[in-house]
């Protein structure tokens, strides 16, 4: 058996002739050149496509992803174009699909699967947590695991109870797991395949309510950057570049934090928006840059703040920039209550008026 | 690689397994996957041959005695063992290793498993399977490493296709079908053999493992190794099903249930189990009855919840003795041989004394070495951090000595 991946992850390993046909076909019918618009969930899906097509180790499978294409039609064509071996349904148990999925990378698979939804996944969570993030270390390296564990996660989208919750701090706390999080089109894209090409485990946490935003993009460009092995691991963006503080988002919150700082744009008040992207690793030296020419801080997450990817942010840049701040840091960060009802989560999430509440609080000397 | 991408669904109707099965057997689909109305049992606790009636066979559950050389071999094997077993024990006792969870009274059903695997099979055990680790051929040192306390896992689980031992319980069964589910992908014929005890069967992922198992149709082995107790609760508090095996037919596999305690009977089963399962039958589940004859751990007290008189009675069933009997009676075991198997037995022992007894020193830097492939900037400060504080303890010691 040969199995080449290398690090542009542009390699064909002896791929069968019918996958090759049939990658060859979807070729023929890719997309037109230049930018053009599509949606977040086209991009995670061409991200899987492009993936499998480059490596026959790369499957995909979990509940409702073959046929179906997934609840938000993210695997949509793939169990076509790669047969139901590479891209497959499972029997209903998360537990399941993870154990089954840390076994096929111990023998040579690069498992993607996915948890259909956040609160799902936490039948789960002892395989992600005793096995996908410790098999690396308890082996000394001799056993990696190039697992992807994709969960639609957050609210937005007026989902009944266990659909909605954020659950991103839960695998952030557990050594041995990375923890991706894209907030634009073109991220969804580079972001998954490069959380398919690494080696170690990556909870790829997919924010549902962005499935269905869409922005210019150009795919060709985007394939030759990855084959170019340009890197987001542990890089946030500046998503808005200002001067006066930083709003510090990611996932979900980044669209709301864009807007806040449009908002007080319109005020005559320059805001720094920093996307995270990667929560593991955590790019300290873009978000403290950042803080150091601003002095002001608000943390943005959807997420109960109690104990939290937030609260883990506002330690990192207290330790790290405390001189530099002219405030106290604040956060606008979910109430440490369960995900609320469809008709209560307006109340819930991180607004663009709590925010610029919050940036009105950051001591300002006029 | 070859991901056979225009194979078709794999087969798991019970109509196609039915056939299967009146072909082979000349059954129905339900008698095969019923275990047979006893234990497999072909050697008694004294060592003699049971008749053929006696061995509780029924059309689809009869089983052709090993050869001579098997027997032989997994003897061997048996005897060094409950060598390893007791000297792995004595270790603890000195303060050698951390804990030792003994095999002590089942090393038969270790024994089998290991040995019915061809090379390029894989064998997925638990914490109390050691003896099977190392009868697969894993150093017995490199084994150990785990209850040393120097690092979780010591040996390199793809060298000799072993996982590595489990301590939750009954993860490893779905790591186990994963294996199985790759291999089938790719052509290639290797079986699986999955191990657990008869706690593990009342968790989640025993479930779910069994479900993917059969619905995938795998070539997996579920084998239980039912001792009994799970610490210090009964078989009656996991199970109030006729057997564990009847368990497998729910999910629809083929259950069997065997002496765990007769060698014999045991490499029957597991032989035939592999061959099926090679030859495209799907998973199956095998349940062993032996008994842990000592306490879970050196950190468990054993007589709380089990009285002297149920463990004099297994230990008249003692697998050990019931193969050295069977064998001399045979005519196959001799003084030379004894002796021959012993001192291999001690010079395992040996190993384990010599390895076990030197201080391995530990590298503190390796905490932060296999946490990810790629490293975050995180961890290499920690590991910055770890780095300095070992030099200026390190000077200090010195300092202190050029002081002298």
């Amino acid at each position: 058996m040969t199995v080449t991946t290398n690090a542009t992850g542009t390699t064909t390993a002896n791929v069968s002739a019918a996958t090759a046909s049939a990658a060859a076909s979807a070729a023929a019918t890719a997309e037109a050149s230049g930018p053009q618009s599509i949606t977040m969930a086209k991009a995670l899906n061409t991200a899987m496509a492009d993936a499998m097509r480059a490596d026959s180790s790369v499957l995909v499978f979990g509940e409702d992803v073959g046929m179906l294409g997934g609840v938000f039609r993210i695997t949509d064509g793939l169990m076509a174009e790669f047969g139901e071996q590479r891209c497959f349904d499972t029997p209903l148990a998360e537990s399941g699909i993870v154990g089954m999925a840390v076994g096929m990378a111990i023998n040579g698979m690069r498992p993607v699967i996915e948890m259909q939804f956040d609160a799902f996944a936490y039948p789960a969570f002892e395989q992600i947590v005793s096995h996908v993030a410790k098999m690396h270390n308890r082996t000394k390296g001799k056993l990696k695991m190039p697992v992807v564990i994709r969960v639609p996660y957050a609210g937005g989208i007026g989902g009944v109870e266990h659909h909605c919750d954020s659950s991103e701090s839960y695998y952030a706390h557990t050594a041995g797991l990375k923890v991706y999080t894209p907030a634009t089109v073109a991220d969804g894209y580079r972001m998954l395949r490069e959380a398919i090409d690494s080696d170690d485990p990556v909870m790829f946490m997919e924010p549902k309510k962005l499935y269905w935003s869409k922005d210019q993009v150009d795919l060709d460009a985007l394939r030759a950057e990855h084959d170019a092995g340009t890197s987001t691991e542990g890089r946030a963006a500046v998503a808005r570049p200002g001067t006066d503080a930083t709003l510090i988002a990611y996932g979900p919150s980044v669209p709301t934090a864009l807007a806040a700082a449009a908002a007080a744009a319109e005020e005559g008040r320059s805001l720094e928006v920093i996307d995270v992207r990667t929560l593991v690793p955590f790019d300290d030296e873009t978000v403290c840059a950042s803080v150091r020419k601003t002095g002001r801080v608000v943390v943005i997450a959807e997420a109960h703040g109690f104990a939290s990817v937030s609260s883990e942010i506002v330690a990192r840049v207290q330790e790290r920039a405390f001189h530099y701040l002219a405030a106290p840091i604040r956060r606008v960060t979910g109430f440490d209550v369960p995900f609320p009802s469809p008709k209560l989560e307006h109340y819930y999430l991180p607004s663009v008026d709590r925010i610029l509440d919050a940036v009105d609080d950051l001591q300002w000397e006029d | 690689m070859t991901i056979h991408a225009d194979h078709t669904a794999p087969e798991t109707g019970v109509e196609d397994t039915a056939a299967d099965v009146q072909r082979k057997f000349g059954i129905s689909v339900e008698d095969y996957m019923l275990p047979a109305r006893h234990q497999i049992q072909m050697v008694n606790p004294d060592g003699t041959l049971r008749s053929h009636e006696e061995q509780g066979t029924e059309p689809g559950h009869e089983y052709p005695t090993p050869s001579d050389a098997e027997l032989m071999a997994a003897y061997e094997q048996l005897v060094v063992g409950r060598r390893v077993n007791d000297q792995n024990s004595a270790l603890v006792r000195q303060g050698r290793m951390a804990v030792y969870p003994s095999s002590h009274g089942q090393e038969a059903c270790q024994v089998a498993a290991a040995m019915c695997l061809s090379e390029g099979d894989w064998l997925f055990p638990t914490y109390r399977d050691a003896v099977a680790v190392m009868t697969r051929g894993v150093d017995p040192v490199e084994a150990m490493t785990i209850f040393r306390g120097d690092w979780h896992g010591g040996y390199d689980p793809k060298k000799h296709h072993v996982g590595i031992q489990c301590t939750p319980l009954t993860t490893q069964l779905l790591h186990a079908v994963g294996v199985a589910h790759a291999a089938k992908l790719r052509g290639e014929d290797t079986v699986v053999m999955a191990m657990c005890g008869d706690g593990a069967t009342s968790e989640g992922d025993f479930h779910e493992a069994l479900n993917f198992a059969a619905v995938f149709h795998l070539p997996v082995i579920f084998f239980v190794q039912n001792n009994k107790y799970a610490i210090s609760v009964p078989l009656s508090h996991q199970s109030v099903a006729p057997s564990l095996a009847h368990k497998a037919v729910g999910y629809g596999m083929a259950g069997e249930r065997v002496d765990g305690n007769d060698l014999v009977a045991l490499l029957a089963v597991m032989d035939r189990a592999v061959k099926l399962a090679r030859e495209g039958s799907g998973p199956l589940l095998i349940e062993a009855h032996t008994y842990r004859m000592q306490a879970h751990t050196n950190a468990d007290d054993a007589t709380r919840y089990r009285p002297d008189s149920e463990v004099a009675e297994w230990q008249a069933k003692d697998p050990l003795s019931r193969m050295k009997s069977y064998l001399t009676h045979k005519g196959l075991l001799d003084d030379a041989a004894n002796e021959r198997i012993a001192e291999h037995a001690e010079a395992v022992a040996t190993q384990l004394r010599e390895g076990l007894g030197e201080d391995v020193p530990v590298q503190p830097l390796d905490l932060f070495k296999y946490v990810f492939s790629k490293p975050t900037p995180q961890l290499k400060e920690q590991s910055e951090l770890l780095a300095d504080e070992l030099a200026r303890a390190e000077s200090a010691e010195h300092g202190t000595e050029s002081a002298k």
